[in-house]
């Protein structure tokens, strides 16, 4: 098995032997043939594309559906590292639901003076209209999904904090459905925490969410825009999964004080909208007026307490990467408590000593756009051409308060099939939290993201990055 | 003094409207120096949805159209006691930060004219000294005229058109206070004319928020600041934000407007 010594390589460590967490697999790994587990992996793809996991790539004409590539070797995580990052998401989670209550209501942050009032006056995700509400059970972020990378056998970061809509849970079910299917007796030999409760999951703690207008047993829905967004898939798997609507704007209109759904017996009042449409397109009445995706005066409602929308408008300020920079001040202001999960060093180039020292290691770092996400726009410095370089320098100069830079970090690797055998690609991990009043749930495991092409550390699936199932070891 | 309001604003579409919100801001609310007596809306040929404050603690109903509709009416009676504080509205309360009120909006945007404008106002003497100077100086740059309605204008649009309503002159007050540093807002509400009792249409101002005083009113349009004939009703970083009415329909019908509006001493 291939190593780079220069990366902390999960299965292998430092090379002798696998390391414990891996030790059952590759046990069971030596007995199989490569030729048959590379049919397999032939079988999965078959297989993905008969449910239709698929996804759309924005700004490629040639491939409206694409398949994200699924790679059979499982990325194992210990029952003792999986306690310490459930343990740290819940922290951060909790910390940043406190911080969108805060700066919707008396920004104590600020008056405290441990945040400057621009980073949120300059955020474009912040949304007057949400200044002063307080959501049904005071929860915002109602789905996180934590962007974590390690890089030694201790050593995680996170990478970014998702608490707007984050995407890609439904890779997390299908990728363990495909292997419980295609190597079932795996699972009888390690021992692997269950994922498939999740929709479940989900279900709870939105319910658990209701809005006090809400009779009964709450009606929940997913707003999706429509089957032309890239992850329609998703929203139609969880709607159906969590027995929930599958609704659009135009399926939604203001009845009796309520938002309402149109079904054959009348219009039926929503208590839980999961709504898959960005803020900006909610509501034309209250947010962009050009907007189709939305549902006119939902913005209404919800401020009557008449829906609970999850995840809540406005959490996207959090997800900003300037915002980022400041997350261990956030856990420690919220909960008095020094952040579990380390943050990856940030400099904000609006910051001219910081850019200064940007401009001047562009090779060496990780440039990223303040509201970017999907890996478009960012520039890897060691893996980019002098022309990259010198084109984002231009960029860089030009608006630097759209950017912050990061040092590159040594991702760890996972190995994936190839025909050669197993070969380490650089890996990332997003598990998802799901926060009701009463709690925060993580599902044992979540999304780990492969960089296919050997050496790269750009695992995002529009960028060509594929997806491994993720195992939690039981205790 | 006491003032009595009675207000209608009666919309006809020329086919039937399949589906359409309005959201209204026309509950004003007792504050220091404005007492509400009573005050009721009255919606015919539509309904009130929710009532909510949005986040200028606005008092806002969304009212939805009765389907098949051709006709909606809304209406506005009520009673108000205000006192004379010349203009001083006071402390900012509730959660919304200063800053928000120096933000631009597409209506309030600074442009070449404005600066013009600003440039050549007396910026010397005390905060008030400053923006009274101000009002004066765009009422002479912008006189008041009714002749043309173009709703929406930008503050830059209206320099260009050299002559407003008090929408525009509000709008280019506001612009021009931010940018000499000042947090400012719009605000909607109701004046009764001295010689009359049927006004023309609800009224409209601006707030500048003055460091010890806190927000202080500029009618533009009347070169002073507001005093007992004035109701204050809504406030928002420009028009849009505080419009007495602002809606939305679906289908293709067309709209008239009419608005009868009585406010008078008791």
């Amino acid at each position: 098995m291939p190593n780079t010594p220069k990366y902390f390589d999960e299965m292998n460590g430092t090379g002798s032997g696998p390391r414990l967490p891996y030790e059952a697999y590759c046990k069971w790994f030596a007995g199989e043939n490569n030729a048959r587990l590379l049919e397999k992996s032939e079988e999965a793809e078959a297989l993905f594309r008969l449910i239709g996991v698929t996804f759309n790539v924005y700004g490629d004409p040639d491939a409206t559906e694409r398949l994200i590539p699924f790679d059979l070797v499982p990325r194992i995580i210990a029952a003792r590292e999986w306690a310490l990052l459930s343990k740290g998401i819940e922290q951060r989670v909790r910390a940043l639901n406190a911080f969108l209550h805060d700066i919707y209501h008396r920004q104590e942050i600020v008056r405290a003076g441990r945040m400057p009032a621009e980073m949120i006056a300059r955020n474009e995700a912040f949304l007057p209209q949400m200044i002063g509400v307080s959501p049904p059970g005071d929860v915002y972020t109602h789905i996180v999904g934590t962007d974590l990378v390690r890089t030694g056998d201790d050593e995680f970061f996170v990478l970014e904090d998702n608490a707007r809509t984050p995407s890609g849970v439904s890779y997390m079910l299908e990728n363990r459905e495909t292997m419980l299917h295609m190597f079932p007796e795996l699972f009888s030999k390690v021992k692997v925490r269950s994922v498939g409760q999740y929709p479940r999951s989900l279900r709870r703690s939105l319910s658990a969410c209701a809005p006090d207008a809400c009779e009964g047993r709450p009606r929940l829905a997913v707003l999706t825009p429509g089957i032309h967004n890239s992850a329609y898939y998703e929203h139609a798997f969880l709607a159906d999964q969590m027995s929930a609507e599958l609704v659009e704007g135009h399926d939604l209109r203001v009845v009796d004080g309520r938002v309402a759904m149109r079904t054959t017996q009348g219009y039926k009042a929503i208590d839980v909208l999961y709504r898959r449409v960005d803020d900006e397109y909610l509501d034309p009445m209250n947010f962009n007026p050009d907007s189709m995706l939305g549902v006119p005066g939902i913005m209404d409602v919800y401020r009557a307490g008449g829906i609970t929308i999850a995840n809540a408008p406005g959490t996207g300020i959090a997800d900003d990467k300037a915002i980022y920079s400041y997350m261990p001040d956030i856990v420690e202001f919220y909960t008095g408590e020094k952040a579990i999960l380390k943050n990856v060093p940030t400099h904000r180039c609006s910051d001219p000593q910081a850019l200064k020292y940007v401009l001047d290691n562009l090779s060496e770092l990780v440039v990223k756009e303040v509201h970017g996400s999907g890996g478009y726009g960012m520039l890897v410095g060691p893996a980019a051409s002098k022309k990259e370089i010198e084109a984002f320098r231009a960029k860089l100069t030009a608006k630097p308060d759209n950017y912050i830079a990061q040092p590159t970090l040594a991702l760890s690797t996972v190995p994936i099939l190839t025909e050669a055998g197993l070969a380490p690609r650089h890996v990332d991990l997003r598990p998802f939290a799901l926060m009701s009043p009463e709690r925060v749930d993580i599902t044992p495991g979540g999304l780990t993201r492969v960089a296919l092409t050997e050496g790269s550390l750009i695992v995002n699936s529009s960028q060509g990055g594929g997806t491994k199932d993720t195992w939690v070891l039981e205790d | 003094m006491r003032l009595r309001v009675e207000h209608k604003t009666h919309y006809t579409y020329n086919e039937p409207v399949p589906y359409a919100l309005q959201q209204v801001r026309l509950r004003p609310k007792s504050r220091p120096g404005q007492t509400i007596v009573d005050w009721d809306i009255e919606v015919r040929g539509g309904q009130v949805e929710v009532a909510f404050e949005d986040e200028h603690a606005n008092s806002v109903d969304l009212v939805s159209f009765t389907p098949g509709e051709t006709e909606i009416e809304i209406i506005c009676r009520g009673t108000v006691d205000v006192d004379d504080h010349n203009g001083v509205v006071g402390p900012q309360g509730g959660y919304v930060p200063l800053w928000l009120f120096q933000r631009s909006t597409d209506l309030t945007k600074i442009g070449p004219q404005l600066e013009a404008l600003i440039a050549s106002a007396e910026q010397e003497g005390t905060p008030l000294d400053v923006l009274h100077g101000l009002s004066a100086h765009i009422l002479a740059a912008v006189p008041y005229s009714t002749d043309q309605s173009a709703a929406d204008l930008t503050a830059e649009d209206v320099l260009s058109a050299g002559h407003g309503v008090c929408q525009d002159h509000a709008h280019v007050f506001i612009t021009c206070a931010r940018a000499l540093g000042f947090p400012a807002r719009y605000v909607s509400g109701y004046l009764m004319m001295d010689d009359r009792i049927d006004q023309d249409a609800t009224h409209a101002w601006a707030e500048a928020h003055v460091p010890e005083l806190g927000w202080v009113g500029f009618d533009i349009s009347n070169g002073i600041s507001p005093d007992a004939r004035y109701i204050r009703v809504a406030t928002g970083l420009d028009y849009r934000g505080a419009a007495p009415i602002s809606g939305l329909r679906f289908g293709k019908a067309g709209e008239a407007m009419s608005v009868a509006l009585q406010v008078q001493q008791q």
